[in-house]
């Protein structure tokens, strides 16, 4: 027999191997933005609630870098994010908050219970803003600079160990 | 019994469970010119859903799809070619929101090998067979 005739199976058993490997592999679920390093975009969004302004994209122009919290009423993992935002505007950040799809009941009743972190709240009912800024879920929250730039984004809810990461990721794009 | 059964089934009301906001006008509305809404149809079923990540969106009931969806139609209807809705939305969110695969840095492979694999087996056969060809010639 010749060896060439066994390069087949070999390749067979490699790639068999290969996807036997990739299987075990954890998958990747969270689909990141390609608008990091992108200015953001012009948008206006109505206030999400009575009583406090909407979001433009003037909001994030000037001074100095914030933080935009993509999040929701209804959304679990922001009720155990809210402390970490509540941290995170001690240390002096500016936090303006994006209510997705959410009624301005829902969402006084929110800050009621778990506190009001945010500078000014807009309510995006269809999604318009989180499409324009690659977002994929709820919540998101990104580090924008002083020009409008979009920096940094950390997809999921924000932890105790997130904070410092944030904090630093705003000194760097001071 | 039957009829308590019933009162309870009517009671049961899961869809109330979920978000209760009315979807984006062109989530679950077909635009009306049917050209259009083929273009767009044709379009929706090639973009990925972002929540349920093996679903189109025209397949998809989840809010974000509906939301997607809205975009579609609304920008098929302002007169934008499909081609470049599907760029705005690789362009946020890269290749992966598409199923339609594009030729790039790093798909090229996908497209090389298998015609590179053609190639040989074009050139093993052609050889083999003139050989045989060519043996009986001489027998």
């Amino acid at each position: 027999m010749r060896l060439a005739y066994f390069i087949p199976l070999a390749l067979f058993l490699f790639f068999a191997g290969l996807a036997g490997y990739q299987l075990t592999q954890p998958k990747e679920q969270n689909v990141r933005s390609q608008m990091i390093e992108q200015p953001l975009p012009e948008f206006t969004l109505e206030p999400a609630l009575e009583g406090m302004p909407g979001v433009s994209r003037a909001d994030f122009v000037e001074g100095q870098p914030r933080l935009l919290n993509i999040w929701a009423s209804w959304c679990l993992p922001c009720i155990a994010e809210a402390p970490h935002l509540e941290r995170l505007r001690e240390e002096g950040v500016e936090i303006i908050g994006i209510a997705v799809r959410d009624r301005p009941e829902a969402v006084a009743d929110f800050l009621n219970r778990y506190g009001n972190p945010y500078s000014r709240i807009g309510s995006d009912d269809i999604s318009e803003l989180m499409l324009e800024i690659g977002a994929s879920g709820v919540p998101e929250t990104y580090v924008i600079d002083a020009a409008g730039n979009i920096r940094y984004q950390h997809i999921g809810d924000i932890r105790a160990d997130t904070v410092p990461l944030l904090l630093e990721k705003l000194e760097e794009v001071r | 019994m039957r009829l308590w059964f019933a009162i309870l089934a009517l009671m049961a009301a899961p869809v109330l469970a979920q978000q209760s906001m009315p979807p984006a006008p062109y989530a679950y509305t077909q635009l009306e010119d049917p050209a259009l809404e083929a273009e767009a149809t044709e379009l929706m079923e090639t973009l990925r859903c972002l929540k349920c990540q093996s679903q189109s969106i025209n397949d998809s009931d989840a809010p974000m799809a509906g939301d997607m969806r809205h975009q579609v139609r609304s920008r098929i209807l302002a007169g934008e070619s499909p081609d470049a809705i599907r760029s705005w939305l690789t362009q946020r969110y890269g290749d992966y929101v598409s199923y339609q695969p594009e030729v790039s840095s790093t798909t090229w492979p996908l497209f090389a090998i298998p015609l590179l694999l053609l190639l040989i087996v074009g050139g093993v056969l052609f050889t083999r067979l003139g050989k045989r060809r060519s043996d009986k010639g001489t027998e």
